[in-house]
Formats: C-alpha cells, structure tokens, sequence
C-alpha cells in the first residue's frame, strides 16, 4: 500500500521542514512542535493500519528506488513490512509520539527546541527504515543512521563538556561494533553474492560446511559471519564488553535517553539478530557465545546498577541489563521471546526514563538520589506511573515485564544443559533487578525529603502534556504483556511472529512445568522488592553497614566493576599517547619539517645570493668585463 | 702607408682606457667620456676598415655611431643632473640605491 511510505516519510519531512527553516531563517522555535507531533502521530496511524493489513494479507513489499546497480549486484531502498517489522513500526511510532508530547514539557525554553525536534525527526526516520529494511545494505545505512542521531542528540547540550564526551565516547565505541558488523556483510556478500535477506536465508545454508583460514587457522565461516555480525549488535544494544557508552550517553536530554537509549535504538541490535535468525541459527558455537554474553551482561549490568546514585545511571545499567536478557533470548534461539521482552521493556523503560526527567524537571535539574526523597505527596502522577514501571522491570505479575521475561527463562530452562544455568543467572537477575528498581522508587519517594530547600520550594508536579505520556505508557507496561500470556490460543505475540521467526515450539507443551518456573521467578521478583524495602525504607542504616561489610563487592559495584578505568589505560590512554606521538614526531617533526625546511633552505639561498646585488654600478660593469671576456676567450679557443 | 695593424693597436689602447676608466673612476661624468672613449675606438676600427678594405659602409656607420652618442651623452647628462639634484652627488658609490 502506497500509505505505507508515509510511515517513515513523515517524520522525514518534519524534519527536513524543521531543519531548512532552522537552518536559513528564523525557524519555528517553540513552534516546532506543531509540525514534529501530527507528522509522527500520523506516522503511529499508518503503523497500526500497516499492522492491521499485516495480519489478515501477510507481508508486502514496497520498493522506493534502486539505489545501486553493479553486474548481478542490486540494492535497492524501500520497505518490506511482516510481522516483525509490524510490531517494531507500532513500537517505534508510539513511543516516538509519546516522547514527542512529552519533549513539548521537558525542553520548553530550551534554546535548541527545534533543533531538538529536527533530529528526533530524522532519528524516528532512520529507525523505521532500519526495521523496515528488506536487504543488509538499507539496514546497515540505517545502521549508521541512528548512530548518527544518537551522537547528535547526546551532544544536544553540546557546550558542557561533558555532554561533549558522552556524544564522542557513544560514536567511538558504536564504531567499533560496527566495523565487525560491515565485516560480517563484506563477508556474507562475498560469499552469497547478494545482500537481499530472502537470498541470503536461502543460499547461506549451502554454505554451512565452507571453512575459510584466518592466519592460519581453519574457521567455519557461517560462525565467522554471525560472530562478526553478532560485534555489531553488541555494540549497538551495549552488551558487555562495549557497553560503556550507554550510562555515559545518559548525559543528554531525558526524552532521548527513553526513545533512543531505552526503547528503539539500543534495542536495534536485537532486533537485526532476530530479523537474521536464519543465520544465526546455522551456526551452535556462535549462538552459544551470544547466550553466554547475555546472560552475563544481564547480571553484570544489574550488580552496577545496586549502588549507582544518578537515577538515569540505574535506570540506563538496568537497560543495558535488560538487553543482555533479549541477547540471551537470541543465543538460545528463542527470537520471538526476545523480540517480545523488546516490546514490553520498550514500553516499561520508557516510562521509566520519562518517570525520571519528570523527577529531574520537577527538581530543577537534581539527578542524585541522595538529594531526594519525600516526594511521593509532590509529584502524585510520576509517583503512581513510576511505580507501575518500576513492578513491571521487576517482574511482579500481571505486569508486562513478567510474562515477557518469563517467556525468556522458561525457554532457557527447557534449552537443558547450559540453558539451566542461564535460567539461574536470569532469576538470580531478576531478583537484583527487583531490589534497585524498588531501591529508586524507596529512596526517591519516599523516606525524608533531602533535597535542597530552594529546590523544594519550587517543587511541582511536571505539566499535563508530560504526565498524559507518562499514564499511556503506564497503561501499556501493564498491558502490553497480556498479548504474550503463556496459555493455549491466548499468546498472540507469537502467533503473529510464527511467520517471520521460529518460535521454538510453544511454551503451553509443559504447563507443570512452566509454573513451577513462573513460581520460582516470582519469589525471586517479591523477594528482591522486599529486600529493597527492608534496606531502603524500614532499616535505611542497613545499607552503609552492608557496603561496609563488604566493601570489596561494594566498590567493584560502584566503580562499575573498573570497566572505563581498564579502558582507560589500555586503549583511551595509549591510543592518546600514540597520536601525541605522531603528532609531535611524524607530523611536527617529520612533515612539517621537510615543508619547512625546503622553503629555510631556499631562504639561505636568497640570503646569500642576493649579496651579489650591491647597487656599485662598477662592480656589475666589471662582472660584465669579465664576462665577455671569458665568453670570448672561449670563443676563440673552440674555433 | 701606415699598416692597419697600428690602428688597430690604437684603437685596443683606446678601447681599454676607457674600459678601466669606467671601472675605476667613480666621478659619473668622467665615466660618461670613459664610454665615449670606447665608442670612438670602435670608431677608429671602422674608419681603418672601411679603407683597408676599400668599403665606404664602414665610415657611413661611425656617423650613425656619433649620432647615437650624441644622443647618449644628452640623455645622460639630463639623468646625471636629475641624480645631482636629487642626491647631492654625482659619485658613483654613493648612488648604490638599487641593492638588496
């Protein structure tokens, strides 16, 4: 349908009429907003119409243009909705709307207003067409793109350096996933001949026994190509050992941390490693290590996230942790349930980021727990929405994050062998996540208010046009699992996903034993939000005793176990050194100093040669005696 | 009959005085006679030439010679007062305005 183009065009549009106008004229200001809002709510329309003609005629294609044409070589750029690009387009427009609304309130007197509108434009662009993307090429340009966007949005405040970093730091490690990532597809095409995904699935399998050597050493190349393509979504999703750049990136706005950082774009490595589950799947050795780096960024991730102090830190390590559970969901070959797990926490964790810029807003900026508290009466809609997503990252049913992470734990325990102690690892998980989310809702809500007084006074419930996003997005984390409940004909996520990913049989086979797990994992939910209150609001001296007592664990926690100070000293700092190096040795030294050394040398020449112009009018008539006579002289001889 | 190799000798002696006057002596009119020293033994060449050789061209020519000098030496005088006038001098050391 020829509307389907309008779900990524519009956006586009708004952007580009907002930027040229911002660019070369007085722009629209706080105006900006009219135009970004209807183009993106019409965007979430069509989405749901696309849904819709999803479900009862099946996948349909629609191609823009062809982009490049080179021998058998064919890329071209358009949009190919299935289920899954349908679930990711209704993900992406509705809590890019909402977070559109919702900026409206956060950046009102913003200098950057429009600015800011402008590049979530294109950012909801870029993400639609990334999900939309029917070959590797479109995906990965789009790739990029949001990449782009990212930086561009984490520099929004681009005059505090450390905003400046953030933006820097984010693009830099990005780079690095993403080079693997064009490795992989440099290697798919070399091997294929075609980026196309419906060619790829079908010829990569013949594939499957090839072994290519690698300085030496035999490597089957299907794992090559997912391990590379696997870089990328580690990169881009912040899974351990490249997930640096995400707190970090929490530096800008809160609207970006919740639509970029939360919802859609962190979220793109997952989906890429659904969408290529083909691939994936051919190769075990790969997809045992993307269990193992899920499952251990998910726990590594939630031990930083006990002790942090910056509300948007936790809630960013508590992203970063979720993703490690989606990442785990792939490894094990369960994409639908990743892919769900996506849906819900796209929804529970973007309540969450903008339950924390209402806080932010509302405290003139104040993003350190230990200077809140108390604000439970102040700020009632935040405090009821921020509890309905702190239950649902926690996992407390009949909330959203329950059955979606349930659906993941249920699929790594009946994997067996390993998949049992990834079942333990997600459980243990789930209980830390408990106690920080219930430590934020504690220490910020409730207890003694210990911000300053200046800052209390002019405390206030953040505007309608904040708080209206905050109780949708309320209502879907309660919601939105319902459509995945784990009962026969009632999981309407899968059978909607059944034609793009294999769902991996139905979880309703073994009902006794799915409810043991569920059991189990909701022990572990109340328990850790009972933990989470004995320590943070029954017995608040707890926690210093307990940092005390084990104060190893607690500065490893804190420290973020020293990921950026090892960083730090085996790459930032010798990659500076090396550049002051070349700076300093090759390029001041070396370079310049045959530049300029070419035109000193020339220079001495002059200064020499030019004592030969002394103005005595008989020293030129001798020269020219002389001269003739020489000339002469040889004249004669030769004859 | 004098021999032309006598005019020709006269003409180098000549020819060289006014060379080394004009090297050495640093009053500029004094170098301005020294050229026409020089002028005049190319002259005396032309003069002994022409009848050596019994070819009237060479003499025509030493006229188109005095013309041109004449010419030279009123150019010159002109600039050498100008130079009086602007420098107080007419010393050719003095006048070393051109030099780097």
């Amino acid at each position: 349908m020829w509307t389907d183009a309008l779900i990524p065009l519009l956006p586009f549009a708004a952007f580009v009429v907002i930027g040229l106008s911002d660019w070369f004229g007085r722009g629209f200001g706080e105006r900006a907003h009219w135009i970004a809002v209807p183009a993106v709510l019409g965007s979430m329309v069509l989405s749901f119409i696309a849904f819709g003609s999803v479900l009862s005629d099946g996948a349909h294609d629609l191609t823009f243009y062809t982009w490049a044409v080179s021998g058998s070589f064919q890329a071209s750029i358009g949009i190919h909705i299935d289920a899954l690009t349908a679930v990711m387009l209704l993900l992406v427009t509705i809590v890019s709307s909402l977070v559109h609304i919702y900026t409206i309130g956060y950046m009102h007197g913003d200098a950057g207003y429009a600015r800011f509108f402008a590049y979530i434009g294109l950012f909801t662009f870029s993400m639609l067409m990334l999900v939309a993307a029917s070959n590797l090429l479109q995906l990965y340009v789009f790739w990029e793109a949001v990449g782009l966007c990212s930086y561009l949005l984490i520099a929004h405040w681009y005059e505090r350096p450390a905003a400046a970093a953030a933006a820097t730091k984010a693009f830099i490690v990005n780079r690095v996933g993403d080079f693997g990532f064009a490795l992989g597809i440099f290697l798919i095409f070399s091997i294929v001949g075609s980026l196309d995904y419906d060619a790829v699935f079908r010829e990569l399998p013949k594939h499957a026994e090839q072994v290519i050597s690698i300085a030496g050493i035999p490597v089957n190349v299907i794992t090559l190509i997912s391990l590379l393509l696997f870089t990328g979504a580690v990169g881009k999703s912040a899974q351990f050992p490249l997930h640096v750049w995400l707190p970090d990136a929490m530096e800008g706005p809160t609207p970006i941390s919740a639509l970029i950082h939360a919802a859609t774009m962190v979220t793109a490595g997952v989906f890429m490693m659904a969408r290529l589950s083909p691939i994936f799947a051919l190769s075990a050795v790969a997809m045992g290590l993307i269990a193992a780096v899920g499952a251990g960024t998910a726990l590594f991730a939630a031990t930083i996230a006990l002790t942090q102090n910056d509300i948007k830190r936790i809630v960013a390590y508590s992203t970063v942790s979720q993703l490690g559970y989606m990442v785990m969901a792939c490894g094990l070959g369960a994409s639908a349930a990743g892919i769900f797990h996506l849906l819900t926490h796209g929804a529970f964790k973007a309540l969450l980021f903008l339950g924390c810029g209402s806080i932010i807003h509302a405290l003139s900026g104040e993003q350190d727990l230990r200077k809140m508290g108390g604000l439970k009466s102040h700020l009632p809609v935040t405090y009821r929405t921020f509890y309905i997503g702190a239950l649902a990252l926690a996992g407390i049913p009949p909330l959203a994050g329950f059955f979606s992470k349930d659906e993941i734990l249920f699929r790594a325990f009946s994997t067996g062998g390993t998949g049992i102690v990834y079942w333990g690892i997600g459980v243990f998980t789930a209980y830390l996540t408990a106690i920080y989310s219930f430590r934020l809702i504690y220490t910020v809500f409730h207890g003694r208010p210990r911000a300053a007084p200046e800052a209390m006074k002019r405390l206030h419930e953040s505007p309608s046009v904040m708080t209206v996003p905050l109780v949708v997005l309320a209502l879907l984390s309660v919601t939105v699992g319902w459509a995945g409940l784990p009962v026969a004909g009632w999981n309407g996520i899968e059978g909607v996903l059944d034609p793009v990913l294999s769902t991996g049989g139905t979880s309703e086979s073994a009902p006794g034993l799915l409810i043991i797990l569920m059991l189990i994992s909701v022990v572990a939910a109340v328990g850790g939000w009972m933990t989470a209150r004995v320590l943070y609001l029954t017995r608040p001296e707890l926690p210093a005793r307990l940092a005390e007592r084990a104060a190893v664990l607690y500065r490893l926690s804190f420290h973020k176990w020293y990921i950026d100070e090892v960083y730090d000293r085996l790459l930032v700092r010798p990659t500076i050194r090396m550049a002051d190096r070349l700076w300093q040795g090759a390029d001041v030294r070396g370079i310049d100093g045959a530049v300029n050394g070419v035109g000193a040398a020339a220079m001495a020449w002059a200064r020499g040669l030019r004592r030969v112009q002394s103005g005595q009018l008989q020293h030129y008539a001798l020269v020219m005696v002389v001269g003739t006579f020489v000339i002469l002289t040889i004249y004669l001889l030769a004859r | 009959m004098v021999p032309l190799s006598y005019y020709v000798i006269l003409s180098l002696v000549v020819f060289l005085i006014g060379v080394v006057g004009v090297l050495i002596r640093r009053n500029i009119i004094v170098i301005l006679l020294s050229i026409e020293l020089m002028l005049n033994a190319a002259n005396i060449n032309f003069v002994a030439f022409s009848h050596y050789l019994q070819d009237v061209g060479g003499q025509v020519f030493v006229f188109f010679v005095l013309t041109v000098a004449a010419a030279e030496v009123v150019v010159g005088l002109a600039i050498i007062i100008a130079l009086y006038r602007g420098k107080g001098s007419i010393d050719v050391e003095v006048l070393n305005r051109m030099r780097w």
